[in-house]
């Protein structure tokens, strides 16, 4: 059983649990991920590490409630424990095998979209720690949904957070403020894109006009979370790979986003049925004509 | 009775099974199994004995079963075998004790595997535990994996007095036999978490939830985690896919993925919350005995199903038992059939799958007879649902990861088949990790070599 010594709300649905972890906590890096359960039968969930303390042998996950599972997880509170907590799994962000000195020299830009702030934060800190200051832009639907701010702010170069609504900071997609950045005059070496699917897409579609390579890093649905079950299959260049062990990261250029949108999808009426199941319990009997 | 005739088993009626996931073979009763026990001859020089990789002594135990002395034949078996429940359940029988069987010659074999499953259940129905060892050894050995390889060495080293620890990447111990065989094969509750248990009453711990490779290295197990000898048992994870167009479409699964989300995640239980794809019409492609599973396993999630194969019956590599079973329930066999691509709709859900019509030309270097391409045969199956069971290969983490341990060109772990021995000093391995996807029974035998030469290693030491 895993504890968890910290729980709060980031914002409406997003949530940060600290959870005791040692063996994670140990070895994990950044770009890597975890999956835990909540209960004995309960379902694989896989999460990104967004820090670490490796002495406390804490790792902090952040989540989105979506699903049924993650709506019942947003009631854990300190104290409470996960069932399972297997990690750090898949590979390690490539900036962390590079050579710090080259780093030094790169112009790097993080641009993370929603949640996606939570697993591009370890990285940006990661850089900050050895003197590398990277440009994050963070965008989010509305001021209400933004996460991580403050603390993105202690290890980031330039900040530049936008809303699509315009509700606070730049107005406008992620997509904008990076056109917006070059166009004045930044110049970025590579880019590294984490978000929802369809933000990731139209990033790298960008940052090919740009011609700016560009990392993304993909969240399929996954089962084991360790190359047994293929359920994570993504096509990057044309090639199969499994997302769990040859990722979460991969060059964006050569990512099929439009299969891996329409994977994303598969168990998308189980899944309604599950919230629908959860948010009204013994109510709901299946009368609505939805379900069966 | 006839003795030449075995002792039939009671099975579940295949209309009725088709439809739950309880187990399909009811076993046999005391009575029956004496009954079956008293067919045996008691050969000098058994060869059913031969015949096992675990080298149980079969008519010792038979002998007792004969004679009424159920837990004096649990523990003939279970010094030998760590998993003897399970082993009546899924081992080949006909092509090991059973296929040598004297009585065989004339006659039908004895039914060793009912017999052994006897044996096991009435232990367990009766709180009948295998005996440990009293004298501690001291020393600490890592097992990775719990599946039927890492079961067995840990089970036959804590017998030895070491202090022996598994770890399991997966959430629950027991590998194939939790994510791979289905409930209606092998209860998971009532025989394989029992079994584990018995492992863990010798002494053994498990903890879940550590990726070697990932969570921890092998060299840091032994650098920094005091062990003194490690055995790798961690199967054959990785799914093979054919490579044809259209693979990656909505409702294309791996056996492995279909197996898992049914067995381990439990969503053949629509409480469970992990879903699972009810198909409506589903095609299997492959004959092995995880075809057979995952073929049963849609069949009774309520589709039809059809095993697509590209050789003929004779070629299958399944067991007969679990094909027999397969067409009793009503899975359409699709022979000298092989796809070439899966169709999907605009969204990117199966629709179908275009299918070759093959026949059998010259046998290749696996003995077997080449499936040849008929020109112009194809046509299409209308589906919404394939699985692929084409087989597995060694998942890289662990052999990525450590420092001189040799692969083959398979991507499997070099080991001695004697001794378990690998090319890095202190560690062993065995089973599908070392062999390719094998057989339960296989591993167990591996596991047991390979406990037996940690045994011999850590003595010298």
């Amino acid at each position: 059983m895993y504890e968890i010594v910290k729980a709060k709300e980031l914002t409406t649905n997003i949530y940060l649990c600290d959870v005791v972890a040692p063996r994670v906590a140990k070895y994990c890096e950044p770009g890597q991920f975890v999956i835990v359960r909540m209960g004995e039968d309960g379902e694989r969930i896989p999460l990104t590490i967004c820090d670490y303390d490796r002495e406390a042998g804490l790792v902090t996950i952040v989540f989105q409630s979506v699903g049924a599972s993650t709506m019942k997880m947003a009631h854990l509170k300190e104290g409470d424990r996960f069932h399972d907590v297997v990690g750090p799994l898949g590979r390690p962000s490539d900036l962390v095998s590079e050579d710090p000195e080259t780093l030094k020299k790169k112009k790097i830009l993080f641009v993370a979209g929603g949640v996606g702030a939570a697993p591009v934060y370890p990285q940006v800190k990661w850089l900050h720690e050895r003197g590398i200051a990277a440009d994050v832009i963070v965008g989010s639907k509305t001021k209400d949904l933004l996460i991580l701010e403050k603390e993105m702010e202690a290890v980031a170069g330039n900040l530049y957070v936008t809303t699509d609504d315009g509700s606070y900071g730049r107005s406008g997609m992620v997509t904008q403020v990076i056109k917006d950045l070059v166009a004045e005059g930044h110049q970025y070496d590579v880019c590294i894109a984490i978000g929802p699917m369809i933000m990731m897409k139209f990033v790298c579609l960008m940052t090919k006009d740009l011609n700016i390579p560009t990392v993304v890093s993909l969240n399929p649905i996954m089962v084991d979370g360790t190359g047994m079950c293929g359920a994570c299959r993504v096509t990057v260049g044309g090639k199969v790979k499994f997302a769990c062990v040859d990722g979460p990261e991969f060059d964006g250029h050569q990512v099929n986003f439009d299969e891996a949108m329409r994977r994303q999808q598969m168990y998308k009426t189980e899944e309604g049925r599950a919230i629908l199941k959860y948010q009204e319990g013994e109510t709901h009997h299946g009368g609505c004509g939805n379900c069966e | 009775m006839d003795v030449m005739k075995k002792v039939p088993v009671r099975e579940q009626d295949p209309q009725i099974r088709a439809t739950n996931f309880e187990e399909v073979c009811l076993g046999y009763n005391q009575e029956e199994a004496m009954c079956e026990a008293s067919r045996c001859i008691n050969c000098r020089n058994a060869q059913c004995v031969k015949g096992c990789p675990v080298a149980i002594d079969i008519p010792g135990f038979i002998s007792k079963v004969k004679a009424g002395e159920i837990e004096e034949a649990y523990q003939i078996i279970s010094h030998a075998s760590a998993l003897p429940a399970v082993c009546g359940r899924v081992c080949p029988q006909e092509t090991q004790c059973e296929g040598k069987c004297i009585r065989g010659i004339k006659g039908e074999p004895i039914s060793i595997g009912k017999l052994e499953r006897f044996v096991a259940d009435w232990a367990r129905e009766n709180g009948i535990v295998p005996e440990g060892c009293k004298e501690k050894k001291g020393k600490k050995v890592a097992v990775i994996g719990s599946g039927p390889a890492g079961l067995t060495c840990a089970g036959d080293l804590a017998k030895m007095g070491y202090d022996v620890t598994i770890f399991e990447a997966l959430h629950e111990p027991g590998g194939v036999l939790v994510y791979g065989i289905p409930e209606f094969r092998l209860p998971k509750k009532a025989v394989v978490a029992k079994e584990i248990e018995n492992v863990k009453a010798l002494g053994v711990k498990i903890e879940t939830n550590v990726v070697i490779g990932k969570s921890v290295t092998i060299d840091q197990l032994i650098e920094e985690e005091g062990f003194e000898a490690v055995f790798i048992g961690s199967g054959a994870g990785l799914p093979k896919f054919m490579g044809i167009p259209g693979e990656n479409s909505n409702g294309v699964f791996s056996a492995n993925e279909y197996l898992t989300r049914s067995n381990l995640m439990k969503s053949f239980d629509p409480e469970s919350p992990t879903p699972i794809m009810r198909g409506k019409k589903v095609a299997v492609v492959g004959g092995g005995n995880v075809a057979m599973d995952a073929a049963r396993t849609a069949l009774r999630l309520g589709a039809e199903v059809h095993i697509v194969y590209r050789r003929s019956e004779e070629e299958l590599p399944a067991r007969v038992e679990e094909v027999h079973h397969a067409k009793e329930e009503g899975i359409i066999f699709n022979l000298l059939t092989n796809p070439t691509e899966i169709l999907a709709d605009e969204k990117g859900w199966v629709t179908g799958m275009k299918c070759i019509r093959m026949e059998l030309g010259e046998p290749d270097e696996s003995g077997r007879r080449r499936p040849v391409v008929i020109p112009d045969s194809e046509f299409t199956m209308d589906l919404d649902c394939v699985i692929m069971s084409l087989g597995t290969s060694p998942n890289p983490l662990i052999s990525s990861t450590t420092e001189g341990l040799e692969t083959n060109k398979w991507k499997c772990i070099v080991a001695d088949e004697a001794n378990g021995k690998t090319t890095k000093e202190g560690v062993y391995a065995g089973g599908d990790a070392v062999t390719g996807a094998a057989t339960v029974i296989l591993a167990m035998g591996a596991g047991k070599a390979a406990a037996k030469g940690i045994d011999e290693y850590l003595s010298g030491k």
